[in-house]
């Protein structure tokens, strides 16, 4: 290939390349938002004596932020951990996303979409949900409970044992 | 060089290849009309054009830069619609965050802007290079026509993307704008020979903004008039109009 040959086609190779690369760079970039206009994922969930531990040593489910934050916020034993104490799950079905029921009665939660259930303690043990609910960063700020919703804590992984997951609380009792 | 000879031919000679591209580039003079016959995008033109068209003096290419026009708005305007919200709530505050936020927002906002404002200017340059050559004479009356209609549906395009930013400009230059329908003759509520029972609630304007002010609906209105149902007649057209040069004969000559 001669010297004219060569530029010529380095010229207009070049030229498209560029033209195309840069629309290319220009598109991805565009997609991809900058700024959100999406609700906090913190939110304040008042003192925690909203929350009581139930005498005779039950694992309380509380329900007062389900529909508006879609977060269960329970106060008792964790038997995976040992702990004691006031912690909050994320409530979405492992399986498929799904909002389970939280079912007094039966003292478990259960997904209407393929009837998975778990434990008041978030552990699975029917239906096809594969792995326990996840666990919410909580925390004590100026007395209040607050909770971080992108901040998630799995058992699988062995991370219920991180200190932010889980206020703890001295035992009632009895 | 053997390399580059047989990687060509490994790929130029592939099943693949040759389901897609029937003809090469072989230069001869039939070779080139085949190109032109089998690309459904090319065979709306002619499949040679006499010399004299391709004078840029002849033709100022305006009807070419303004179907230009046209696609960089269709692209650029596809993107826009990714962050844009047709309602009073959210269209001024998404325009804003088009304007600031957005990468390359501001960019492809002007783009959409002014090759809208240059398919105004060059319609009116070829409308004015058909008249002047007279290229709208026997056997060519039917595209002229097509043309019209084209022109004023640009203009509409024009008018309802002004709509959209949903500011105080957009506002009052759209209840302007459609306060002038109210004069249609016939059928606008104040126009002249309009019958008793055209009144506000019912005439040209109701209809253009589904409603008698400038409100949510009229917003909804404009956005899909302007996005989707001019844009989708106005392609059909230029369809038309550009397979009719070929048909009357290719590029008027000079008189």
């Amino acid at each position: 290939m001669g010297r004219r040959k060569f530029f010529k086609a380095f010229g207009w190779i070049g030229t498209l390349a560029g033209m195309a690369g840069s629309s290319l760079f220009l598109l991805v970039k565009f997609l991809f938002p900058r700024a959100l206009y999406e609700p906090a994922t913190e939110f304040k969930a008042g003192p925690p004596s909203n929350y009581p531990a139930d005498p005779g040593g039950r694992i309380r489910v509380y329900e007062n932020y389900k529909t508006t934050e879609r977060v269960w916020i329970v106060h008792g034993d964790d038997p995976t951990t040992g702990k004691h104490g006031i912690y909050a799950f994320f409530a979405q079905c492992t399986h498929l996303g799904c909002t389970p029921r939280w079912l007094e009665n039966e003292g478990k939660f259960k997904c209407p979409c393929h009837g998975s259930g778990f434990y008041p303690y978030g552990v699975n043990f029917e239906g096809p949900a594969p792995r326990p609910l996840e666990k919410l960063a909580i925390q004590m700020l100026e007395g209040q409970v607050v909770i971080d919703k992108a901040q998630r804590y799995r058992q699988e992984k062995g991370q219920w044992s991180d200190a932010r997951s889980i206020i703890e609380t001295p035992r009632p009792v009895a | 060089m053997a390399f580059w000879q047989n990687l060509k031919d490994s790929i130029t000679g592939s099943q693949v290849w040759k389901s897609m591209f029937r003809h090469d580039y072989k230069d001869t003079r039939r070779n080139r009309a085949l190109q032109i016959l089998n690309n459904v995008f090319l065979h709306l033109h002619p499949v040679s054009v006499a010399r004299h068209a391709t004078k840029i003096r002849f033709t100022w290419c305006m009807g070419g830069i303004t179907f230009l026009m046209f696609l960089i708005c269709t692209v650029t305007g596809v993107l826009l619609m990714f962050y844009y919200r047709p309602t009073p709530e959210y269209a001024y505050k998404d325009i804003t965050h088009l304007a600031f936020d957005v990468s390359f927002g501001p960019l492809l906002r002007n783009m959409h802007r002014w090759a809208a404002h240059g398919m105004v200017i060059a319609i009116w340059l070829h409308m004015l290079r058909v008249f002047m050559t007279g290229s709208y004479k026997k056997p060519r009356e039917f595209n002229w026509g097509v043309g019209v209609v084209l022109l004023v549906l640009t203009l509409f395009l024009s008018f309802t993307g002004y709509l959209l930013p949903w500011d105080q400009l957009a506002y009052w230059a759209v209840t302007v704008g459609t306060t002038m329908a109210k004069s249609h003759p016939g059928i606008g509520a104040e126009g002249p020979l309009t019958p008793e029972f055209v009144t506000q609630a019912n005439d040209i304007r109701f209809v253009l903004l589904g409603g008698t002010t400038v409100g949510e609906v009229a917003l909804l209105r404009f956005y899909v008039l302007h996005c989707i149902f001019v844009p989708l007649i106005a392609s059909v057209l230029m369809a038309v109009h550009f397979w009719r040069v070929r048909k009357d004969g290719g590029i008027s000559g000079p008189m």
